[in-house]
């Protein structure tokens, strides 16, 4: 199969569902004459022209709120936040409408807005242009979001995120975008909710996502040479969580661990624990470890930023402790 | 255009209203009054649920401006929003039911009084957030440019909601794009419970479009015809074009905030005062057979034909059943 980037691959999506849907249009600030900070709009305005490829003011509240508006009258928004960071400007816009809408109105109507937000750890962008916050938007009942690891499941939940008729988040890594991968060509869709067994193993179970799912690989290679051999889930989506995929696995492999790039206190991993501590409790014969970031904001200079990360071995060691 | 201040709108000429629209102007005005007198009766006597806050003094505003929209064209409302919805044709059963907390109301029960919309008659919803509604209305007016209609959104707030970001940064895009929005500002004078002029940095909110490069404009937001007019001149301009327009409808809250507002801010007789003078609803009477245009026995005739559907929309709520409680989870996804 041919390798494209993951910028490449959402880049593929937006085309071919710009194409097969003239109700799809995309806006956000710097996406069309600068074809987006990394580079993940190219070429879409030249092709689809600038009205369906927006530069909007600076205005997150503006963006998303237009988004949500234009998608009550009939059309398909993809709003781009520019840095998942600004979304704060805008939660009033998510949570209380976009999210709301279909439910407070009883189902009057849909909201087929996909929101994209670049996330994570890049080249000391420190505090406000770092964070991954995906795991706010797991508690607002009326979201989906997804959080791909690699280009093929880049261009497949993005596709399939255009295609819901409900509101998605689609976090996008900042420093995967120049990651390289095999991806189907044409149509490819992944389905949003489900998780993948990225590794089938028997002694531990490691859930992770985005980013971090890198590092849990590289962990898993570590205790390999242990003679310790981990499952190793991509949850790919976030909200709502696959939990029987989650929970088949715990059960098979009686160890649980979960990791992200986010603050491990109040994340994804928290509420992972909980529901395997509530329906899996028999199955274990460890405690949970959960691997997240300390409770900082991301911190600028090279050395502590450095300290910030999560590395494999820091996995790989936590694991070899539950035997 | 008169982007450099605003204009204020003199009283208009009846002689261009025709006697349907007479009719549509009293049978709506009155209908959203006693749509309200019977909510704040049933809300009074423990009947209806959560929060409510009334229109009454105000219908002059949204039947104005909605006399010239057609069900095509979209309405972004507040949580002040029955006579909103009301003037944009939805159905008044549904709508009682849904305040009364009823399965067989508009949003299933969902929604509420602040959380009401129609989308069947392009009602895009009341808004429990102040402010939340403008750029959602700009939204859907880029909507509409995308897909080359001629309809309008109009997007109804309060001169305290003018303070909000949101105002401005719809305001800006809507302006930047040219796109077919009619920001409709109803400053009844108080934000809540605080007079606006203690916390606005100008008396008048039309002063603000300036800023924008889009038509400010000032009405009499009690005279049902001045404000039917300038909004007529406003959707013209948006349909043909000619981007957003910010009308400034001047009126006065009667009730209190919500239903139940002991109004401490305000002294009774000041209210009355203002009513006796200004009652929206008792201008029109006057004005209309004063000029020999509607007499009182048709006018009284609207009146009862209005005040039954209003009964029996109490009836319909009253009748209709709660959701059920398996009910708590449809709707939330597709």
């Amino acid at each position: 199969m041919r390798e494209i980037t993951f910028s490449q691959a959402t880049l593929e999506a937006m085309d071919e569902e710009m194409s097969r849907d003239e109700r799809v249009f995309v806006m956000g600030e710097d996406i069309a004459r600068q074809g987006g900070i990394f580079g993940q709009f190219k070429g879409l305005p030249e092709k689809f022209g600038y009205d369906r490829v927006k530069d909007t003011p600076i205005t997150e509240t503006a963006i998303i709120g237009a988004a949500v508006g234009a998608a009550l009258a009939g059309m398909r928004p993809v709003a781009d936040m520019h840095f998942a960071d600004f979304m704060g400007v805008c939660m009033d816009e998510i949570f209380n409408q976009m999210a709301k809408i279909r439910y407070m109105f009883g189902g009057q109507t849909t909201v087929p807005v996909v929101v994209r937000a670049p996330d994570g750890l890049v080249n000391q962008a420190a505090a406000q242009h770092s964070q991954s916050i995906e795991a706010w938007f797991l508690h607002i009942p009326g979201l989906k979001v997804v959080t791909p690891s690699n280009p093929a499941d880049a261009k497949g939940l993005l596709k399939s995120a255009i295609r819901d008729d409900n509101p998605v988040i689609y976090f996008e890594n900042k420093v995967l975008f120049k990651q390289k991968g095999p991806v189907p060509e044409g149509e490819h869709l992944v389905p949003i909710g489900k998780a993948n067994v990225v590794q089938e193993g028997k002694d531990v179970t490691i859930v992770s996502y985005s980013i971090m799912l890198h590092t849990a690989f590289k962990a898993a290679e570590i205790l390999e040479k242990d003679g310790i051999r981990a499952e190793v889930i991509d949850l790919r989506t976030i909200s709502p969580i696959d939990k029987d995929t989650i929970l088949e696995s715990v059960a098979k492999t009686k160890r649980l661990a979960v990791g992200h790039e986010a603050v491990k206190i109040g994340g994804v991993g928290a509420e992972i624990a909980a529901i395997v501590a509530e329906e899996g409790l028999d199955y274990l014969d460890a405690p949970i470890l959960r691997f997240g970031a300390p409770y900082t904001p991301v911190p600028f200079s090279p050395p502590l930023e450095k300290a910030y990360m999560i590395r494999p071995e820091d996995i790989a060691e936590g694991i070899k402790r539950m035997f | 255009m008169g982007v450099k201040g605003h204009e204020k709108r003199e009283v208009t000429a009846l002689t261009k209203i025709d006697k349907d629209l007479l009719n549509d102007f009293y049978k709506t005005m009155v209908k959203i009054r006693f749509f309200e007198e019977n909510i704040e009766k049933y809300f009074l006597a423990g009947e209806i649920p959560g929060f409510v806050h009334l229109y009454i003094g105000e219908e002059a505003v949204a039947t104005g401006v909605c006399a010239n929209l057609t069900r095509d064209d979209y309405i972004q409302s507040t949580h002040r929003g029955h006579g909103h919805t009301i003037a944009k044709g939805a159905d008044v059963n549904r709508m009682m039911a849904e305040i009364f907390g009823k399965k067989t109301g508009h949003c299933k029960g969902k929604g509420g009084s602040m959380h009401i919309a129609d989308f069947s008659v392009g009602m895009l919803g009341a808004n429990g957030v102040v402010g939340g509604g403008y750029t959602l209305a700009t939204g859907a007016a880029l909507a509409i440019k995308m897909q080359k209609k001629d309809n309008v959104a109009v997007v109804f707030f309060g001169d305290g909601a003018s303070n909000r970001g949101t105002f401005h940064e719809a305001a800006n895009m809507a302006a930047a794009w040219k796109l077919p929005v009619i920001f409709v500002c109803e400053n009844n004078e108080w934000a809540s419970t605080t007079p606006y002029k203690t916390t606005t940095s100008v008396a008048d909110i039309a002063d603000r479009a300036v800023g924008y490069g889009m038509p400010g404009v000032i009405v009499d937001g009690n005279d049902v015809f001045a404000v039917y007019d300038a909004a007529k001149e406003a959707v013209e301009r948006a349909r043909q074009g000619g981007g957003p327009t910010l009308l400034e409808a001047k009126t006065y809250r009667i009730k209190g905030h919500f239903v139940g507002d002991p109004e401490m801010y305000r002294t009774r007789e000041e209210v009355q005062e203002r009513f006796d003078k200004n009652d929206p609803i008792k201008r029109f009477e006057k004005r209309v057979m004063d000029e020999n245009l509607m007499s009182r026995n048709e006018l009284d005739q609207i009146k009862e034909q209005v005040k039954k559907s209003i009964e029996e929309a109490v009836e319909y709520a009253k009748n209709s059943p709660y959701p059920d409680p398996e009910e708590l989870f449809d709707d939330l996804y597709v």
